[in-house]
């Protein structure tokens, strides 16, 4: 009876409304979280994983070996590899092609590979404006690799002791 | 040079000089009215993000200030498309029925103790009838759209809107009952001497009905289940698109201002400063302390800012109420909350001799 009558002049008076307005009416004077993405940017983790790369040797030569693990473990299909022998005997790839469409960016490529070849940069702003352009072929992923290596090896490196 | 002008002025025939005065005073109230309905929608999504912990926004123009601008001229540049199967006539007729009232009603509003475009002594009772014309235009647009949603969209809104207008109403009887007069600039004179002597205190609860049923009425946030984007899409203007969609917006923020002028001046005591009667005719005699200080449209406005304000944070704050809920609220909480205080009220001004305080 005494909770029933408590309940009613609750809601009757209003209370809990009340209450509710409070607490947006603090909100309103509280500190806005909001980031204005393109001038501001959130902190990014070097584990990031954003448009893939393919990376190189000191030396100018490229790292893949063509082991085709990263086609294997590919959940998604994504990864296309063709290889052969070259003139001076090691096997390397003759068309590696990704379809960033069908890419969920698991990172697995990434962790199978033995030579730390590909890669996943942390580029997350790429688009496409022709159909076809979503394959991206061996050439453009060197080219990034060899654009962003130092991020790369940085990244890599400050990971280096959890791997 | 005045001479001049004036000279031409009187070269126009007597009906003539009436006319022109009068669409001067209605394109005085307009311009500033429109303006204030435009602004009023950027002034909603910067409050409300703000509730929300954002920004809101702030990219066209310095802090957003272009955005409304921005986005009526979106609007006036797309295309209206009339459904196959929509009555087009009623279709297009739709949004003019549900903006004209809204704009109308502003012909009775004493703006101060000597600025109005028609001071008639029926002032309540017209504007009762003008908002409640409104949602003629919500039915007819459902019904002419030919689609289900539009139609309970309109179904809502006509219920709901009956539930709530008596309510209204009751509360205006409690008003009229202790001004004991229709026209609304006498409303604000009774309400004369001060924050104390405004009919806020005596009619508390006419006056909390009075808002939470002119939220309802304009099918406001959490009453909006007439559009109810999350389960009818939007409700009576679903099928409405550009031009035809903005005039829905524009009525529906026109009569939330008007509500909160109505409110101002019934309850609030309209232009009058809070502090009228009780600050010496010493300082009401100051340069600009004086006119601050002083009953004045700027305290209208502010009255009514606030109201607006209000209705901001209701929308922040409440989650829409189910259809259930507003019935039994309108019908069953309201309408006996107003015949309660208005029997009260009654007894209280005739038989007791403690009449005075709702006088």
């Amino acid at each position: 009876m005494v909770n029933a009558l408590k309940r009613f002049l609750n809601t009757f008076l209003l209370f809990e409304l009340v209450k509710g307005l409070m607490v947006t009416g603090r909100h309103l004077f509280a500190r806005k979280i909001t980031i204005q993405y393109p001038e501001e940017r959130t902190p990014m983790s070097p584990r990031f994983r954003g448009l893939h790369a393919l990376r190189r040797y000191p030396n100018g030569e490229e790292r893949c070996i063509a082991c085709k693990l990263c086609e294997a473990v590919c959940p998604a299909c994504a990864i296309t590899i063709e290889s052969e022998e070259r003139a001076d005997g090691t096997r390397r790839t003759t068309r590696y092609e990704i379809d960033l469409i069908k890419c969920i960016y698991c990172g697995f490529c990434e962790e199978s590979c033995p030579v730390d070849s590909i890669v996943e940069t942390r580029i997350f702003e790429f688009h496409f404006e022709n159909r076809g352009e979503h394959v991206i072929t061996k050439e453009q992923l060197l080219a990034v690799g060899d654009k962003y290596e130092k991020q790369l090896a940085a990244d890599r490196a400050a990971d280096a002791k959890y791997r | 040079m005045s001479k001049f002008l004036l000279g031409i002025w009187g070269w126009f025939p007597d009906w003539s000089q009436i006319l022109l005065l009068n669409l001067g005073k209605i394109f005085m109230i307009l311009v500033p009215l429109i303006l204030s309905v435009a602004y009023l929608t950027y002034a909603e999504r910067k409050i409300i993000g703000y509730m929300q912990v954002r920004i809101g926004p702030n990219r066209v123009g310095p802090k957003g200030w272009l955005q409304p601008l921005a986005d009526a001229l979106k609007l006036l540049l797309k295309e209206i498309i009339v459904p196959a199967k929509a009555s087009r006539f009623l279709f297009v007729f739709a949004p003019i029925l549900t903006f004209a009232p809204a704009i109308a009603a502003w012909a009775v509003i004493p703006f101060t103790d000597n600025m109005w475009l028609a001071n008639i002594d029926a002032g309540l009772l017209f504007i009762l009838a003008l908002t409640s014309m409104g949602v003629y235009g919500v039915i007819i647009a459902g019904w002419a759209s030919n689609s289900k949603y539009a139609f309970l969209g309109s179904m809502r809104s006509a219920a709901q809107i009956v539930a709530y207008e008596i309510a209204m109403g009751f509360a205006l009887v409690g008003v009229l009952m202790a001004a004991g007069s229709l026209n609304l600039r006498e409303i604000v004179l009774h309400q004369q001497g001060g924050l104390h002597q405004w009919y806020i205190w005596p009619l508390f609860p006419l006056f909390l009905v009075y808002l939470i049923s002119g939220v309802a009425e304009t099918n406001r946030a959490p009453f909006d289940v007439a559009e109810g984007e999350s389960e009818i899409v939007a409700g009576f203007h679903v099928e409405y698109s550009g031009m035809a969609f903005a005039i829905f917006f524009l009525a529906e923020y026109a009569n939330m201002i008007l509500i909160s002028v109505m409110c101002s001046i019934m309850f609030l005591g309209g232009w009058m400063s809070p502090l009228d009667g009780i600050l010496p005719a010493k300082v009401l005699a100051l340069p600009v302390i004086g006119t601050v200080l002083g009953g004045g449209m700027h305290w209208l406005l502010l009255k009514m800012s606030f109201i607006l304000f209000c209705f901001l944070w209701f929308r922040a704050t409440f989650p829409r109420y189910r259809y259930d809920q507003i019935m039994r609220l309108g019908w069953k909480v309201f309408i006996p909350v107003t015949l309660v205080w208005i029997g009260v009220m009654g007894a209280v001004m005739f038989l007791t001799p403690w009449g005075f305080i709702f006088h």
